[in-house]
């Protein structure tokens, strides 16, 4: 086992190396430097003052040492300066991360909680008409691309209805560390989050259902039927401990869906995150910003890849590569 | 289990050749209702939307007309039309026509790449096979939305061209894994053993005997993978980094409900295009699932 880990460890190295090269050539390819902005805020800035500066910051040096002092920079969070914010780009993403990290964990928590009681009736009671109702709606959701039902939601639940905010993360009059300020954005979170875990869910219904009606057949599961456990025992006990733990496992592969559902829900129910943050700032050109946010993204999925390996092969060792 | 599917049937008397996979698959296809039915309504509105393109000229209807901004439905303007005054039922049926051909076409390219590169990756294994499985491996685990967006917003002299390349470069992986792995377990059979023998060149091998047998499994995936393209491309469009402006695509129109206005009080803008990528995404999706059964010889209806 603790040799799986170290070598999967060792695959990721070169990953992240790849994906650090790759975003480094995209930052590079942008138009535009860490000047530029600075050029725009004070547009009579002398050439030669210019051109000091750009040796300074050592923009003029070769590309493999602009290269490392960008990863020791990363290393030692410093991601840069965003133009359009006037302020580190730390700075800029702290004060957003919170609130994507809050709609994710909301969407996970919501996908568990259809999904689970879902996928065991369908895969328990198969071909009854329950079955047949939640098989309809995982292949429908499976069909419906986020953007237009998030869409759809808010027109109705937001715009007709009435019933949840349709936009922003809380309100602006409440005060913040009173129950109503937690209350307000539990309220601003409902919708976007439930749109997310709507159609995020139905993935894993489909997998627990599966599961199930395949364990359901299998042999120690008719031998505890014939020493007469009764049904209810066999299925929690027996089959469904064995459906679960996959499921908690797939958590990590989870990230790279959140992070590209956060782009598309925040941008529609204009909630203040990363994934607003990072169209506004390629928008506006800000491209600091975008460079440590497709970074942050892609650490975050090399991560969630490998813990949900290291967890899964603990669970199944049949997957462990050699 | 998969892969015996395909094994030619022992030769029966009353009918010298077995069905082929297509055949089977047509059958199947026919006999689900649901399959069916989005079969024929996905036919209707290709017709439609590729009939009347003909007779719609894309300049005409992306002209501006500031005396008939956000007009509702009528019988000038079937559909009302958008901020521009630009007519929404002509856009859409633009937008369904060019959303669908380039779904079409990411599809058809990362198609052949991956079947290539699955067949080459699996057939020959060893160092080469390697090779490729590590860079599906960093590609898979690349953030791909935010890199499309990215890419799309650097790339200079942006056009349709473009778009279906980037999009290209990142899809093709998950076709190239899965065709490995089926080429994988389809060079380790007998066949594959005895024509090694009889010295059949390798690249007849991997083009006559192992592609066929994976024909059904190839046009499941490729159809499952256009109803998802079709979503990216529009959700891309959508957020404003998919096609550009001059070719409309059915999420150009969604995109007009970013305007609370629009979406609120403006519905014959963003719905019937909303509708419209549901609707083809669900067909589409349904005779792929059909087809997935046909291709699986313990779901297959008789």
């Amino acid at each position: 086992m603790l040799k799986f880990i170290l070598r999967r460890i060792l695959i990721m190295i070169p990953q992240l190396f790849l994906l650090s090269v790759l975003i480094f050539l995209l930052a590079k390819a942008m138009p535009g430097d860490a000047l530029t902005g600075q050029l725009a805020a004070n547009p009579k800035m002398d050439p030669q003052t210019l051109e000091e500066m750009r040796e300074k910051l050592g923009l003029n040096d070769p590309v493999h040492i602009q290269y490392i002092r960008w990863v020791k920079n990363m290393l030692q969070g410093d991601l840069g300066l965003s133009y359009t914010h006037q302020q580190p780009v730390t700075d800029l993403l702290a004060g957003r991360v919170g609130n994507t990290v809050l709609l994710s964990a909301a969407i996970l928590v919501l996908t568990y909680l259809i999904a689970i009681p879902l996928g065991v009736v369908s895969g328990r009671w198969t071909n009854t008409w329950a079955d047949k109702l939640i098989v309809g709606y995982s292949y429908i959701g499976y069909a419906t691309p986020l953007f237009i039902f998030a869409l759809i939601m808010l027109f109705v639940f937001g715009f007709h209805l009435g019933w949840f905010p349709t936009g922003g993360s809380v309100d602006i009059q409440v005060e913040e560390g009173t129950l109503a300020y937690y209350l307000s954005k539990l309220n601003h979170l409902m919708l976007p989050a439930l749109s997310g875990a709507l159609i995020n869910t139905v993935v894993t219904i489909q997998y627990l259902r599966s599961e199930i009606i395949d364990t359901k057949v299998k042999d120690f599961v008719k031998t505890a039927r014939a020493k007469g456990v009764p049904e209810r025992q066999i299925y929690w006990r027996h089959i469904l401990r064995n459906s679960f733990l996959p499921i908690a496992a797939f958590l990590g592969y989870e990230i790279t869906g959140l992070i590209g559902g956060s782009v598309f829900l925040e941008s529609i129910y204009s909630y203040p995150g990363l994934g607003q943050l990072f169209l506004q700032s390629i928008m506006q050109r800000d491209y600091s910003v975008v460079t440590a946010l497709v970074m942050i993204s892609g650490v975050a999925t090399l991560v969630g890849t490998l813990l949900s390996d290291i967890i899964l092969s603990a669970v199944d060792p049949r997957i462990r590569i050699e | 289990m998969k892969i015996e599917v395909n094994r030619p049937a022992p030769v029966d008397i009353a009918s010298e050749k077995s069905p082929s996979a297509l055949s089977i698959m047509w059958r199947e296809l026919v006999r689900d209702r649901l399959a069916l039915v989005s079969l024929i309504i996905l036919s209707v509105i290709l017709l439609i939307v590729y009939g009347a393109s003909i007779f719609l000229d894309q300049e005409e209807i992306v002209k501006v007309d500031f005396l008939a901004i956000h007009s509702p439905p009528s019988a000038e303007h079937w559909l009302g039309t958008d901020y521009g005054g630009r007519d929404v039922f002509g856009q859409l049926i633009i937008g369904a026509r060019n959303s669908f051909t380039i779904g079409l076409a990411i599809t058809l390219i990362t198609g052949a790449i991956g079947l290539v590169v699955g067949l080459v990756a699996g057939y020959f294994g060893g160092w080469i096979d390697n090779v490729i499985m590590r860079i599906i491996d960093f590609i898979l685990v690349l953030p791909f939305l935010m890199l499309v967006i990215v890419f799309v917003a650097i790339v200079p002299k942006y056009n349709v061209a473009t778009f279906i390349l980037i999009m290209s470069a990142f899809l093709w992986t998950g076709k190239a894994r899965l065709i490995r792995a089926k080429t994988l377990a389809e060079r380790e059979l007998d066949y594959v053993s005895a024509s090694k023998t009889l010295g059949t060149p390798d690249w007849k091998i991997i083009l006559f005997q192992i592609l066929p047998n994976l024909s059904s499994i190839i046009i499941v995936n490729l159809t499952l993978n256009l109803a998802g393209n079709i979503g990216i491309e529009s959700g891309l469009t959508y957020l404003g980094f998919g096609l550009p402006e001059s070719t409309p695509s059915l999420g150009t129109l969604v995109s007009y409900a970013t305007n609370p206005d629009v979406l609120q009080n403006k519905w014959w803008v963003w719905l019937p295009a909303s509708l419209l990528i549901l609707v083809m995404m669900l067909c589409i999706n349904f005779i792929g699932q059909a087809l997935k059964r046909a291709a699986d010889a313990r779901q297959r209806l008789g």
